[in-house]
């Protein structure tokens, strides 16, 4: 086995595993809104929360460019704050691969919260329970599975992001490649045998995530 | 004390015809039964006055608290309403034990207090023993049970419950009695009962409010209901009753009586209050008011039995012309099969058709 660099792989972990646990709080509590209030433009946040899904992803990544790039408000802002700009840093990889998770989450985790019987948020309501409660003791434990499923598949997504973290954060290896930029690099660069055992790795991983992602889909509905 | 005035429309849509939901009551402590058919707005009704579906008109009052006002916009969230609900499908927390289930609830407690609360319902409902057991281990009475546990955990000034009779078996049916009207003695608030059974409200009901078509149409206790239960459409709702059409041919105000001719015969009957000879007019009876007899006389009709049930207390026999007479059991032995129904004029009550 020839010497490789696995710097990629970890890379990848470590982005998708903060990028998940952000986006699980972000697309919850989008979720959460969505199926409990409504407000004027109810239907805009829900087709914009879509979107990230539908869109091509260097779109997505050149709209990210001009959100938080260096002229951008965040990213000069950012950069005031931390010294350093947002875009071309792991960082920005995390962001781009939220851009994916976050759909996944808010779909997945909207229609677990919808199913659940009235009766029992009803009844929690007549208990004197404030909505935080109602939600952290009595709808997130009743959606747990489905909102696991959602998890793992959001995570499994976030390790694979190409397109848009490619454009925001850039290919510097050591720095900023995640695997799936490293796997198009090496193919690139005709050094396949990187290619194979990078792109080894990462098919494990995913299966598994999606095996288990409906393992807990299923025992949900059994 | 529960003053309620609810108004809520649903107009027609593609997939449902439009309803209309218009009623007016006033709940003091004691059982409450809300009774009609399904669909007739029982339901809504309690659910307007825990806070889960908005009226559109009306004012609800709970001891004198406004819960809700249409007039000035005033709606209490369910939270703040203290009335205890109990679901149709009791609504225990599955993920949650008893125990859990009820301190869920005794959370706006007093800390020092919530211990003691919840092992004094527990122990009141039989319940101590499966406290640690989740809601699917346990059988429909014993959820029915801790649900109600659960709902009086709060403190509640109102309780309202969903048709908690449906599914239980005559066994459980008699606890879930029992249970219910213990807590109309240690509790002494008003207790809101949905039901679409006619023997429920009798064993239960202090008063009864009959619905029909999102209107109450008659209240009163259930005795009153049925020494006059005002329209044919209640006397055949609450069942049993002998509907009568006959034609007024004679009135003496001073002796209190009329003479009626029905059933193809002249009957002597009650003093009918503003009426004229002549007029039509539908009276009812009870089957326990009329009596099988083996003379002919006055008031006697002759016929044959139709069908003849076993009953626990008396044994019903079915006429034509839906004549019905419950028979003590000790009385109907050794009947011949053509007898005379006696059906004396006190028996006979002016209803509305």
């Amino acid at each position: 086995m020839p010497h490789l660099d696995w710097f990629p792989l970890w890379l990848s972990l470590e982005v998708a595993t903060i990028a998940t646990i952000l986006s699980a709080f972000a697309g919850i509590w989008l979720a959460w809104v969505l199926a409990n209030r409504t407000f004027p433009g109810k239907d805009i946040v829900d087709a914009l929360t879509a979107l990230p899904l539908a869109l091509p992803p260097t779109v997505l990544g050149y709209y990210l460019l001009t959100v938080i790039g260096r002229n951008s408000i965040i990213g000069h802002t950012w950069e005031a704050v931390t010294g350093s700009p947002l875009v071309f840093t792991p960082s920005a990889a995390v962001i781009a691969a939220m851009l994916h998770a976050i759909p996944l989450l808010v779909k997945s985790t909207r229609a677990a919260l919808e199913s659940i019987d009235h009766d029992f948020e009803r009844a929690g309501r007549s208990l004197g329970a404030s909505e935080w409660r109602i939600f952290w003791w009595i709808s997130l434990p009743l959606a747990k599975r489905p909102v696991a499923a959602a998890t793992a598949l959001a995570f499994a997504r976030c390790l694979g992001d190409f397109g848009a973290t490619l454009m925001i954060a850039g290919d510097i290896p050591g720095r900023t490649q995640t695997v799936a930029v490293a796997v198009y690099d090496a193919v690139e660069s005709g050094n396949t045998a990187t290619a194979r055992w990078l792109v080894l790795a990462i098919s494990a991983i995913t299966i598994l995530l999606v095996f288990l992602s409906n393992r807990l889909e299923r025992r949900r509905t059994a | 004390m529960i003053e309620a005035a609810i108004g809520k429309n649903f107009p027609p849509a593609e997939d449902s015809a439009g309803f209309e939901l218009n009623v007016e009551f006033q709940a003091g402590p004691g059982i409450t039964a809300l009774y009609g058919p399904s669909g007739s707005g029982k339901t809504l009704t309690l659910d307007a006055i825990a806070g889960f579906i908005p009226p559109q008109t009306g004012r609800i009052q709970l001891n004198g608290q406004i819960l809700f006002d249409a007039g000035t916009s005033v709606s209490i969230p369910p939270r703040n309403r203290a009335c205890g609900y109990v679901f149709q499908n009791y609504a225990l927390f599955p993920h949650m034990t008893v125990r859990q289930n009820l301190a869920f609830a005794a959370n706006n407690l007093p800390r020092l207090e919530r211990h003691r609360t919840i092992a004094e319902l527990l122990e009141r409902f039989h319940l101590t023993d499966l406290a640690g057991r989740k809601p699917r281990e346990l059988s429909g009475g014993q959820k029915q049970r801790a649900s109600i546990a659960r709902a009086l955990i709060t403190q509640p000034k109102a309780l309202l419950l969903d048709e908690p009779g449906r599914g239980l078996d005559g066994q459980l049916r008699a606890e879930l009695y029992t249970t219910l009207l213990d807590l109309k003695t240690f509790a002494k608030i008003p207790i809101l009962l949905v039901t679409h059974d006619t023997e429920e409200c009798f064993a239960l009901a202090d008063n009864v409010l009959i619905y029909q078509t999102g209107r109450i149409v008659h209240r009163g206790s259930p005795l009153e209901l049925l020494r006059n239960p005002g329209t044919a459409d209640v006397a055949t709702l609450l069942g049993d009753f002998t509907l009568f059409q006959a034609e007024v041919l004679t009135l003496d105000p001073s002796r209190q009586t009329s003479t009626l001719k029905m059933l193809g015969q002249e009957f002597n009957g009650p003093h009918l209050r503003g009426c004229f000879r002549g007029d039509r007019v539908t009276l009812c009876a009870r089957p326990e008011e009329l009596r099988i007899v083996d003379k002919p006389g006055d008031n006697r009709l002759r016929r044959s039995p139709l069908r003849i049930t076993e009953r626990p207390q008396a044994v019903r026999v079915d006429f034509n012309d839906g004549l019905i007479v419950d028979v003590p059991r000790d009385q109907w032995i050794g009947r011949p099969d053509e007898v005379w129904v006696d059906i004396p004029a006190n028996a006979l009550r002016q209803i509305k058709a």
